[in-house]
């Protein structure tokens, strides 16, 4: 325990757990919405939402910033999480869809009797659970064993997971996949027999992201306060040394990757409950080379820097969004380049510098 | 001379390690003495063969029919001009580099061209690059961790914690390359002679049989060179060292056995000063 944070540490965290635990359902559901106090619907997706991206950063800083991969296709993972929780609450809607079919909306309007065969199973809750882990990391670890094994490496490694990320986008746009098509899923209704639009419900989903991204964060954290963070850090700064001294880098890139990408389908399985639909555009290109920015706003190779980085530039992206909705991606392009310009080590970096100069 | 200066021994074959005859070997691994797998054969008192090893890139011959003997516990050291396939008799040993002919053997048994970069260094086979490649993130303390004799798959990593002997043997280790004072300094903030020797360091903690190591003092001072030289001349003995210098005088310093390499074969091997007399050796140094 000592190991992972100091006292400073762990009361930032207590406080953190407190707010989310305690303060966060209280305002929201244990007061009347009169009261000035009142936490609306609005902050508690919005903050839900942004915990899901904070896992996601968490997930991209350890392959990243600890060993060296920039992923460039970590959307993919989020989205397959985030389908595969959707197909479970698809099959939830059960008849009240507007065919009133068994199927799914979308598969009645494509004239299909029955469902697909990767719909197996999917009205079950464990299995949904199952592949929200299972796809992202087998996914992963194939792909990874074949990309590491090759010893592709820094931009062409980058360059293949956006195409990876871009060939499943195209491939989820068609109706034929039996995934909804471009509309995806949404329209739900009820998550574990609960209906998914009631307050208590939404806090309980806030409740669960909380906990999984302080879950994630102890891992993490876990993880690269290890001789494995170590040995990672050293793959990223000389590989081949590593290689020398008797360590299969394959092994240890292959792992974090794996990790990493469950990681991802976790917090798309938690997030598509909360915002209520999951479409192809979440594989977009442009959302996975988000992600690597939050984590470089934040700072790269500090998991408490990636964590902040998604909350700053999703909080950002929520107010410029409302306000200038046309120039939030001129924005973002600034604040990258600025970014890697002047901040190497992101918001982490100035504090660091801060705290020695003090 | 053809194939270099040196003749192997007679009847012993190297064969990909099968059917060896070995005189009077009752005794020896293949003749119904247990031997461990993975346990360094010197019972010939030498610990690496280059058999006839050639190696080229492109039709230019790296290395040509090389062969090579060092005995256990000796300090070699290894000379010649640019270009003279130092270097890839180096990647050759190490696993690096697979020879298109020739064999190379670590120790009696041990076939080098069978086995991966990794397992080589597992066999007890260090090497210390050209330029000092250290983790420059991380503190001399951690480097020495990394390095360290330990079992290195992921699962145990996850869970490894350090004994206190494995503390005490890399504060002894730290102490014999001089970097006590350095353990908890960020290795890229050492200076370039304290590099080397962190280097050396993490070759040293893994306890190999046989170090390879190339241009070690190039860009020490003086001073720095002296102790180099000081700490192989300890280490002999206890591990069997490979020196590849271009530094004639750190060379005369610590050298018993010099061998001249040119154009991917030995010209020359024997006592410095013997080698420096050579007319053949003389005439490449000074022809170039």
């Amino acid at each position: 325990m000592n190991r992972l944070y100091g006292p400073k540490g762990w009361t930032i965290l207590g406080a953190f757990a407190f707010a989310l635990f305690v303060m966060f359902p209280l305002l929201s559901v244990g007061v009347s919405q009169d009261n000035p106090l009142h936490i609306s619907q609005y902050w508690v997706t919005l903050i839900g939402k942004i915990m899901c991206y904070a896992i996601v950063a968490l997930a991209m800083d350890l392959v990243w910033g600890y060993a060296g991969i920039l992923s460039l296709g970590h959307g993919l993972f989020f989205a397959l999480g985030g389908y595969a929780m959707g197909m479970y609450l698809m099959r939830q809607i059960g008849r009240e869809g507007q065919y009133q079919s068994d199927l799914p909306d979308f598969m009645v309007f494509l004239d299909w009797k029955e469902f697909p065969w990767h719909w197996w199973n999917t009205d079950q809750f464990w299995w949904a659970m199952l592949l929200v882990v299972a796809v992202p990391g087998l996914l992963a670890y194939v792909f990874g064993y074949f990309a590491f094994r090759s010893r592709v490496r820094g931009v062409y490694f980058s360059i293949i997971t956006q195409a990876l990320t871009f060939a499943a986008m195209l491939l989820f746009f068609r109706n034929n996949t039996g995934f909804g098509g471009n509309n995806g899923f949404t329209d739900f209704k009820r998550i574990l027999g609960f209906p998914i639009t009631t307050p208590e419900t939404r806090i309980a989903l806030f409740a669960f992201t909380g906990l999984a991204l302080i879950a994630a964060l102890l891992v993490a954290r876990w993880l690269v306060t290890s001789k494995f963070g170590r040995v990672l850090a050293a793959i990223r700064d000389a590989e081949p040394r590593v290689a020398a001294c008797g360590y299969n880098t394959l092994h240890y890139k292959l792992f974090v990757w794996t990790l990493s990408a469950v990681l991802c389908g976790i917090a798309g399985a938690l997030y598509v409950p909360q915002v209520g639909i999951i479409n192809p555009s979440e594989m977009s290109p442009a959302n996975s080379i988000e992600i690597a920015i939050w984590v470089a706003v934040g700072g790269r190779g500090t998991l408490a820097g990636a964590i902040a980085g998604a909350g700053l530039v999703n909080g950002a992206k929520s107010c410029f969004t409302q306000a200038y909705p046309e120039y939030w991606l001129y924005f973002l392009g600034v604040l990258f380049v600025l970014v890697t310009l002047f901040l190497p080590q992101g918001i982490a970096g100035i504090l660091r510098r801060w705290k020695k100069a003090a | 001379m053809e194939k270099g200066s040196v003749k192997p021994a007679e009847g012993i074959r190297f064969d990909n390690g099968a059917a060896r005859q070995v005189p009077g070997g009752e005794d020896r691994a293949g003749y119904g003495r247990v031997l461990t797998p993975g346990e360094v054969d010197v019972t010939h008192g030498t610990i690496l063969y280059l058999d006839d090893i050639t190696v080229s890139f492109d039709g230019f011959k790296a290395l040509n029919k090389l062969s090579l003997w060092i005995d256990a516990g000796e300090l070699r050291c290894v000379i010649g001009p640019n270009g003279a396939g130092k270097t890839t008799m180096m990647d050759v040993v190490t696993g690096r580099t697979r020879p298109d002919e020739g064999s190379a053997f670590f120790g009696q048994t041990i076939d080098l061209t069978q086995l991966s970069e990794a397992e080589i260094a597992h066999a007890g086979i260090g090497r210390k690059f050209q330029k000092p490649t250290i983790f420059e993130r991380h503190t001399a303390f951690e480097n020495l961790e990394l390095a360290m004799k330990a079992d290195k798959r992921v699962r145990t990593t996850l869970f490894a914690k350090l004994s206190s002997a494995q503390k005490d043997s890399i504060a002894e280790t730290l102490h014999l390359v001089g970097l006590a004072e350095a353990a908890d300094r960020e290795a890229g903030l050492l200076s370039h002679g304290q590099k080397q020797w962190l280097e050396i360091g993490m070759l040293l903690i893994q306890d190999p049989k046989l170090l390879l190591l190339d241009e070690p003092v190039a860009g020490m001072s003086d001073e720095e060179t002296e102790r180099t030289g000081e700490l192989f001349l300890s280490l002999a003995g206890k591990h069997s060292l490979v020196v590849v210098e271009h530094d004639m005088a750190f060379i005369a310093k610590i050298a018993r056995k010099v061998t001249v390499l040119h154009e991917g074969s030995v010209l020359a091997e024997g006592p410095m000063e013997k080698v420096q007399n050579d007319p053949k050796v003389i005439e490449v140094y000074l022809g170039r």
